[in-house]
């Protein structure tokens, strides 16, 4: 990576920090922002975190551990979450589970070797009345078995790569 | 033709199930076809096994056909379904008379399904507001009394009175006080948060701003979980209206009155929906649990006084204000007032949201309106009240919904979610999960929580590998009594709940080999 990308993504982060800094309780907010921008929150930007909202290092760093929502490492191109919650376990979703890992050759919180997918599990995603769910992005799919996670899959590996300059 | 209306859910499940798609598919035919017809998007009636349920209004009604998926939205077009054609076989008549729908009493959903979400001039012509400007000429006692009065009971889970918590919010004098939605809503099975505010954001808004003006509180906060979002979208757009309206902000309405909110995310901690812990994580720390007391309604959020309620309580609010105390008072049983938004879940036919009084049994509700399980196979076990719920044999299916039986069956009614296995649930895998669940979310502020549940995890598999099993067993209920008495909040506090209920009436599922 350029050194010039490295320097605008700390600018980003540094400009996350001073939007947010003198809102009540700010680290949530904050966190969420970089890692919309960035996909993650890259430890090497901790210090500046710390610096702007005043607090420690490693009350930054034990806040990201914290959340599993939040990340030290990118993702895969897409993420999928499935859901592991009971009612989603009720119809079938131990058996989509372990076909997802076998799929996608990974387990839970990995990322498959050419970087398209990371499988996350997630404990409810609001879908109940039509389990088994999982959650690409922003868009929910219900009634997810084998089959229809592999046409998912499927649709999302053959996405045309957006260039982003 | 005069311009029909056709309404098409923009609602999570509906979404899951194609209605983005299907209302592209409508829009696009009328359009190119100069049909004077609109499509709105509403919220969902959920009745969840029908969407995408679409409505056409007629003058006699809204007549629903569903569900309307986008492989089929192509023939209910070439049918001319939006012209009202009764011999289709998606056609439902007349929405309002579904049995499903017909036989709920409908109070804190009543606009849900039926309004568009983000119109203004919809949630007015809807009663809406109504309970606002009424609250805004009353003084905040006269409001905490008619809260107290209707007999709500907090709609999150632990169903503690309302009324009692504002009214120690409002004797607590302070310079700065909040209200605070607990829109967490992690509990698997449950989704009547999520529908409410994707359904009718501004009746969410309206109560927050009551239960404010009641306790002098000019901030508010919902805490909402970050695998909601749509509902973070509909909600965002809906506090901007609210605030070009002026029902919010300053000066509300020219009352002299003050109050906004903003919404928050959380991360994907179940744990931050415990109240403690949300307040940690509002503050920009880990959500973990603090001890209680003080209390947070005499020193919470940011140490001030704070109202913390669920969705749902606080969309009852106006309509307690609007119809009376006595009016949702009348509604239920025993201490049990008013009306719960019932959630049915998992191996359910007929999957979706009830809401109805309190009172009816569990079986009524399995039955009559989830008409039994969606595999075939016969029911087996039913977990109420979310993943620290007991698991109900049917041998106890007979139970009232009401919150006191259901804890002298030591069980929980919670935030009204109920999921339902059928005959290959393996009652050991449940218990099992109960136990990783707590490992996985537990906060780590407690021995009990922290390392009980892994333990829970350990006893459980040399039981079912047949590793001194009467011993095991009795060392497992051991574990449950010390994470119960032991624990710090409701998390490691509850979790031996499913635990025991599943070793107690599923015994067998426990054998070595079985």
């Amino acid at each position: 990576m350029s050194i010039d990308k490295e320097a605008s993504k700390e600018e980003m982060v540094l400009a996350i920090v001073s939007k947010y800094k003198e809102i009540p309780g700010p680290l949530l907010v904050v966190l969420h922002g970089i890692q919309q921008e960035l996909g993650f929150i890259p430890p090497e930007f901790i210090p500046d975190i710390a610096e702007g909202l005043n607090l420690s290092r490693a009350e930054i760093h034990g806040v990201i551990s914290f959340y599993h929502f939040f990340r030290s490492t990118p993702a895969g191109r897409h993420t999928i979450q499935l859901c592991r919650a009971e009612s989603c376990q009720a119809m079938g979703s131990r058996e989509l589970e372990r076909h997802a890992k076998k799929s996608l050759e990974i387990d839970f919180h990995q990322t498959t070797a050419d970087g398209q997918i990371t499988l996350e599990p997630v404990y409810c995603l609001g879908n109940c009345a039509c389990s088994p769910a999982i959650r690409v992005g922003d868009a929910i799919h219900a009634h997810v078995g084998a089959e229809s996670f592999d046409a998912i899959v499927n649709e999302l590996i053959s996405e045309k790569v957006e260039v982003k300059n | 033709m005069a311009n029909i209306k056709v309404y098409v859910p923009r609602d999570t499940t509906a979404c899951s199930l194609g209605a983005d798609s299907v209302a592209v598919s409508l829009q696009h035919y009328f359009s190119n076809n100069d049909i004077d017809c609109e499509v709105v998007r509403s919220g969902s009636r959920g009745l969840y096994w029908l969407e995408p349920l679409i409505e056409i209004e007629t003058d006699s009604g809204r007549i629903a056909y569903g569900p309307i998926g986008p492989n089929i939205i192509d023939e209910f077009i070439a049918a001319k379904c939006w012209k009202i054609n009764k011999e289709h076989w998606s056609y439902l008549g007349v929405v309002d008379e579904i049995p499903y729908l017909q036989k709920q009493q409908r109070v804190t959903f009543a606009r849900v399904g039926v309004i568009d979400p983000l119109s203004l001039s919809d949630y007015e012509n809807h009663f809406g507001f109504s309970g606002l400007k009424q609250a805004l000429d009353m003084s905040g006692q006269e409001i905490v009394s008619q809260i107290k009065d209707s007999g709500l009971r907090g709609r999150g889970g632990a169903a503690f009175p309302t009324g009692i918590k504002w009214q120690t919010v409002l004797d607590t004098e302070s310079d700065q006080k909040y209200v605070v939605c607990n829109a967490d809503e992690g509990d698997s099975g449950t989704y009547s948060d999520r529908m409410l505010m994707e359904s009718d954001p501004l009746c969410l808004i309206e109560g927050m701003t009551i239960a404010g003006i009641a306790v002098g509180a000019d901030k508010g906060y919902i805490y909402l979980r970050d695998e909601y979002p749509l509902a973070f979208t509909v909600l965002e757009e809906a506090i901007v209206l609210a605030r070009n309206s002026n029902f919010l902000g300053e000066n509300i309405l020219d009352s002299g009155k003050n109050f906004d909110l903003e919404i928050r995310l959380g991360a994907g901690a179940y744990i931050c929906g415990e109240e403690t812990s949300m307040l940690e994580s509002l503050e920009g720390k880990r959500g973990e649990v603090r001890p209680k007391p003080p209390l947070p309604a005499i020193k919470g959020l940011f140490g001030k006084p704070t109202v913390i309620n669920n969705v749902i309580s606080l969309a009852s609010v106006a309509a307690i204000i609007v119809n009376g105390a006595s009016s949702y008072q009348n509604y239920g049983v025993n201490r049990s007032r008013g009306t719960l938004p019932f959630q049915l879940s998992g191996n359910i036919k007929y999957a979706g949201l009830v809401e109805i009084p309190f009172g009816v049994t569990l079986k009524d509700l399995l039955y009559e309106y989830g008409g039994g399980s969606r595999s075939g196979r016969p029911l087996r076990a039913v977990q109420v009240g979310g993943p620290l719920g007991a698991y109900l044999p049917e041998s106890q299916w007979d139970t009232p919904l009401d919150y006191e039986a259901f804890t002298s069956i030591d069980g929980m009614l919670g935030h009204g979610g109920i999921v339902a296995f059928d005959d290959t649930v393996d009652m050991s895998a449940q218990a099992r999960f109960s136990m990783e669940f707590c490992a996985i979310e537990s906060c780590g502020k407690c021995t009990p929580c922290r390392i009980g549940s892994v333990r829970g995890v350990e006893v459980i598999d040399r039981i079912k590998a047949g590793e001194n099993s009467v011993k095991n067993k009795e060392l497992l209920l051991e574990l449950c009594d010390t994470m119960v008495t032991g624990s710090l909040c409701a998390m490691g506090g509850l979790t031996p709940y499913p635990v025991r209920s599943a070793l107690e009436h599923f015994a067998e599922d426990f054998e070595s080999g079985s």
